[in-house]
């Protein structure tokens, strides 16, 4: 390797040490090789020169302080804060409550939208029939005592059909 | 005896309000500081730095001590200014540089964007030496300006500046170099001169 190769590969090293040499903060060992690079290096020597002005320069950079109304504002913005949270307090998160408001928002609108009449007789039948059978198992219709003395069945004809073939018969005789 | 940042926290997140008081009083002037050379903006500077001591003060009931305080300050801040210069650059972006600009009299030409590295003579007639060395900071890459403002301004050592920015400290230790070796070169003129003046 050539001296050029090996101060330019020495110079490549500087990367990671000079500026915590500069800071004085550079380990014993990382000290000595830096001060042992720069003691040849006129190129280093001149960067580490002008890095040390530069931190001078941003040490001395004016103080912008905050504006006078800085603390009454954020303790406005603090106030305010509490006192929403007082009611939305349990919500964990804001996209929490969005989320349940959107769900109220949508069951109630649901709950508002008409029912359609359903054309499907299968569907019809299905609670007809659960009538009916409710109706079967009331208890009075078990007492046939009950239904065998109860006179306005006595009169009713065996059958409609029955009923209708004597009205013609006795209209042909007639 | 006065407590330690990290008390003073536990005291917030016991109810003391007075002990969040002294920290705002503590941390406000250099976290405007700091913002105001990320964001270079007064009024979004405090406004971060509101928001900053809002999320502190949010988080309280929760705090559990393990970083530094500042460490966990500034990187919040740190965070939020990211964030800010990032939005504004994308905004910024939108205007095309090939969009014809009007110049007069039916002229058009595309814009033109100056040259940003200063001449000698910009040197002599800027008005100060503060506003060459702000500018050039700001010109940096906004990760190289948060470690520079962190490393020279806040005096915050390798280890905190490391966990703000979420990298190793050599990583950090070689950001800086690249960081400082970018404004010595845009500050070449200004540190030549004050160097033949104090010869």
């Amino acid at each position: 390797m050539s001296s050029t190769d090996r101060f330019a590969k020495n110079c490549g090293s500087l990367e990671d040490k000079l500026i915590e040499y500069l800071d004085g903060r550079a380990t014993p060992a990382n000290r000595r090789a830096v001060e042992d690079h720069l003691a040849v290096c006129s190129s280093c020597r001149d960067r580490a020169e002008d890095f040390r002005a530069l931190f001078s320069a941003i040490d001395d950079l004016p103080v912008v302080s905050p504006s006078p109304a800085f603390d009454t504002s954020l303790r406005t913005r603090i106030a305010v804060e509490a006192a929403h949270s007082g009611f939305w307090g349990w919500i964990p998160s804001p996209r929490l409550a969005f989320a349940v408001t959107a769900l109220i928002a949508m069951s109630v609108w649901l709950s508002s939208m008409p029912r359609t009449p359903n054309n499907d007789s299968a569907v019809n039948r299905a609670p007809a029939e659960a009538e009916f059978s409710m109706i079967r198992d009331l208890p009075v219709l078990e007492n046939y005592e009950v239904i065998s003395k109860f006179d306005a069945l006595s009169e009713l004809p065996a059958s409609a059909d029955d009923a209708a073939a004597a009205e013609v018969k006795n209209e042909a005789s007639e | 005896m006065a407590r330690s940042d990290v008390q003073l926290m536990l005291d917030v997140k016991a109810g003391d309000e007075q002990s969040f008081e002294l920290l705002l009083r503590k941390y406000r002037t250099p976290l405007v500081n700091f913002l105001y050379r990320m964001v270079h903006d007064s009024a979004a500077a405090e406004d971060l730095a509101q928001e900053v001591f809002l999320r502190v003060y949010r988080a309280r009931k929760d705090y559990a001590p393990s970083a530094k305080f500042t460490t966990w300050m500034f990187r919040i801040a740190t965070n939020l200014a990211l964030n800010s210069v990032r939005d504004n650059r994308y905004r910024q972006s939108e205007i095309s540089m090939d969009q014809a600009v009007e110049v007069g009299d039916d002229e058009r030409r595309t814009m033109e964007v100056p040259d940003l590295t200063p001449t000698v003579e910009q040197f002599l007639v800027a008005r100060s030496r503060s506003e060459m060395i702000l500018r050039a900071i700001d010109a940096l890459p906004e990760k190289q300006r948060a470690a520079v403002l962190l490393h020279k301004y806040q005096e915050l050592d390798y280890d905190e500046i490391s966990r703000i920015l979420e990298c190793s400290e050599s990583a950090l230790k070689s950001l800086l170099f690249r960081a400082y070796e970018t404004l010595r070169t845009a500050l070449a003129p200004l540190l030549n001169t004050e160097k033949v003046s104090s010869h």
